[in-house]
């Protein structure tokens, strides 16, 4: 069966663009909105599989879309919304991340250009996974540098954290940095040792550990 | 306790301003006769050390207005003509004369600095009239009381002490307000006009033009360079390289294919570049949701731990958010380079018609604005829109930076425009009321009688008294009548002086208020 998508795009092109995409991938895009009324009617009246949503929506052109996505996981817990914007925030992506529920994903426009990673996100937050920009994960890193237990990964878990913190399984993972996918499960259960987290065999839940991890570490 | 100090200094500083005020008599006839000089016998180089003896004679009556009678008084001077500098030929022109050295033109812009100010003219009329204002307000309470003291002796042992009593202590209630009266003499000559403050802010505004209109050009000029240098020069790349994968779609597909690639990346790239631009002109966060929450995003993406608390009831402005924005901004960017802080705390908060925000850290402290060129921006920054930076910063930290914003641009704070107290309402009513009692009947009536038949004495009090005394309560009476029109007639008028003033004036940041 199809997944059933929803886009909500305020640029034309842009929009047409992604809704050809998604079709071309075998999706079934069962609406495309252009503001945020319209997407929170869409996403609580259709309740696709998963959503594709801009930041910056009419018609106030602040963070409309954004809103519009929260409130609808507010009415439908964990419905997969994945937010595209021109610039990526931590503070966006707490905010998403708050509610612990996965199936969120907030990435950069640029990723479109890259149609298979792209559509590999969207599935992944589809079935209930993150995808977080490397871009927000590497503001994350940076601003919890000096943190004492991240200070003491060696620079390959680093990467392998990195990765982890995109949303990545560990198959993905062992692909992006040539290792076998044992080794990056030694990786990984040598990060959670150091940073005192209770391993999980489960992706997903192994994600929002490691990002509510980070996200603690800051504050 | 207070009160009780008050009362106790009040003759002490009396006595002291008083005497200040009669040894005035010198000077002012000092001044007269080097005016006279100067104008009727054109030595008119004597003018301006006499100018500069009376500031420096009403400087010091301002710093002890401060110290004793309240307020201090702000000079009203115009700001001093700025050094004469050559012409291209190393000459120096004023007028329509050229001179090799600049002695005579700065000599002359000096003359006319002084001779146009309408303070140096207030000054001078203070200066002539001081002698008298002190005289009156406060030697001549102190005679009084001692008048009294010697009532006992000179008059009658057994009602001399009652009355005596009575009279030093009248004196010792009054002098406290008296003192008050002429600290409000010394303002109404010394103090700044409404013209001469529109004066200093129209200059403070002019510098603030032009640093901003300075700032704005570099900045203009900085984004230009950097979309022609970037994503300009990228997007020209990118449709070459389209056109090329074109003509080669057909015959070499594999290397279109390659180009393709290429160009996605370097419009990838463009967008980071254009991306970063952005954030340096108008932070998207800050669009999308106001200051609090992009300072909070500044805060996420510090290296430093932030604790960030946010309390902001109005939106202020979008230039003013942005301005406040780019502040705290390099505030958090010193803190993490210079200070060598761990932890920061930001604080946006509103108060009255202005955004308040406290920037502070525990790092090693010894912030100056005077060294960090980043420091002089905000300041730069900020004071377009009347802002203020104020930095604590000792050796040894930590540094607290606060940043006062008024809400909207061309609207300030409004000061002082509170109604006139109720004592002061009391003054004026008793002033226009029984002015007239001392002034006529007891003053004036009595002193003509005094002159034509003393004998006659009916209900005119002073001609009961020994003789040099009773002229001495005539001349008080006069003094207490007029004194008290005085007051009736220039509360109300430097009150609503003061407070057009408080209008007019520049926004301070005043921390302890």
């Amino acid at each position: 069966m199809n997944l059933r998508a929803v886009v909500a795009e305020d640029l034309y092109l842009l929009r047409e663009g992604l809704v050809h995409l998604l079709q071309a991938h075998g999706f079934e895009v069962v609406a495309a909105v252009e503001s945020g009324p319209e997407l929170l009617r869409a996403l609580t009246g259709e309740r696709p599989d998963v959503a594709v949503v801009d930041v910056r929506l009419p018609p106030t052109f602040t963070d409309e879309g954004l809103q519009a996505a929260l409130a609808a996981r507010r009415a439908v817990p964990g419905l997969p919304v994945l937010v595209l914007s021109q610039h990526v925030e931590q503070l966006y992506a707490r905010e998403l991340l708050a509610d612990g529920s996965g199936g969120i994903g907030y990435l950069l426009k640029d990723r479109v250009f890259n149609a298979d990673q792209f559509v590999d996100a969207v599935r992944r937050v589809a079935a209930g996974g993150t995808a977080m920009d490397p871009e927000v994960i590497a503001k994350l890193l940076a601003s919890t540098a000096r943190h004492e237990p991240l200070a003491a990964l060696t620079p390959r878990e680093r990467e392998v954290l990195e990765l982890m913190a995109e949303g990545r399984s560990n198959a993905a993972i062992s692909q992006r940095l040539f290792l076998s996918e044992s080794a990056v499960g030694k990786h990984t259960a040598g990060i959670f040792i150091k940073l005192g987290l209770a391993p999980s065999d489960d992706d997903n839940r192994r994600v929002l550990a490691v990002l509510t991890y980070l996200n603690a570490a800051r504050s | 306790m207070k009160v009780m100090r008050r009362y106790a200094e009040a003759p002490i500083r009396a006595a002291f301003l008083g005497l200040l005020a009669v040894a005035d008599v010198f000077l002012a006839a000092g001044v007269l006769v080097t005016a006279l000089f100067a104008f009727a016998l054109g030595m008119i180089f004597l003018f301006p050390s006499a100018v500069r003896a009376v500031r420096r004679r009403t400087g010091l009556a301002r710093r002890l207005n401060g110290r004793w009678l309240g307020e201090e008084i702000a000079p009203s001077y115009l700001p001093p003509p700025p050094p004469v500098r050559p012409q291209p030929d190393g000459w120096y022109r004023h007028d329509r004369q050229l001179y090799r050295t600049p002695r005579w033109p700065d000599w002359h812009n000096r003359w006319q600095w002084m001779f146009g100010d309408p303070a140096t003219w207030r000054d001078t009329v203070w200066l002539l009239l001081n002698p008298l204002a002190g005289g009156l307000l406060l030697l001549l309470p102190l005679a009084v009381a001692v008048f009294g003291l010697s009532l006992p002796w000179a008059w009658h042992p057994l009602g001399g002490v009652p009355v005596g009593l009575a009279l030093v202590a009248a004196a010792a209630a009054a002098l406290p307000w008296l003192l008050r009266l002429y600290g409000w003499w010394n303002e109404l000559f010394l103090g700044p006009t409404a013209k001469s403050l529109l004066a200093s802010r129209i200059h403070e505004l002019n510098q603030e033009r032009v640093e901003t209109v300075d700032s704005q050009a570099a900045e203009l000029r900085r984004i230009e360079r950097d979309l022609h240098d970037g994503a300009q020069a990228r997007l020209v790349a990118i449709g070459m390289t389209l056109g090329a994968a074109e003509t080669l779609v057909q015959s070499d597909p594999a290397a279109a294919r390659a180009l393709l690639a290429k160009a996605r990346e370097a419009s990838s790239t463009a967008l980071t570049e254009l991306r970063g631009l952005v954030r340096g002109i108008h932070p998207p966060v800050l669009a999308e949701r106001g200051l609090g929450d992009a300072v909070r995003a500044l805060a996420l993406d510090s290296p430093l731990k932030a604790e960030v608390t946010v309390e902001l009831p109005v939106r202020p402005e979008p230039p003013v958010e942005s301005a406040a924005y780019f502040a705290v901004s390099e505030l958090l960017a010193n803190a993490a380079r210079h200070g060598g802080a761990d932890r920061v705390w930001i604080d946006v908060g509103s108060r009255g018609g202005a955004v308040r925000i406290t920037v502070t850290d525990d790092g090693s402290g010894g912030a100056d604005p005077a060294r960090g060129s980043g420091l002089r921006g905000i300041e730069r920054r900020l004071s377009a829109f009347d802002g203020v930076l104020a930095l604590s910063s000792p050796p040894g930290g930590p540094t607290t930076a606060v940043i006062e914003l008024p809400h909207a641009r061309g609207v300030r704070e409004q000061r002082n425009t509170e109604k006139m107290p109720w004592w002061k309402w009391l003054i004026v009513g008793t002033g226009w009321g029984l002015a007239w009692l001392p002034l006529f009947p007891q003053g004036l009536v009595t002193l003509v009688m005094k002159l034509v038949d003393p004998e006659e004495r009916s209900w005119l009090l002073p001609l009961y008294l020994p003789d040099p005394w009773s002229w001495m309560m005539i001349v008080f009476d006069i003094a207490l009548g007029t004194a008290m029109y005085a007051a009736a007639v220039l509360l109300p008028i430097q009150h609503s002086r003061r407070r057009w003033m408080a209008e007019a004036a520049p926004h301070r940041l005043c921390s302890d208020r």
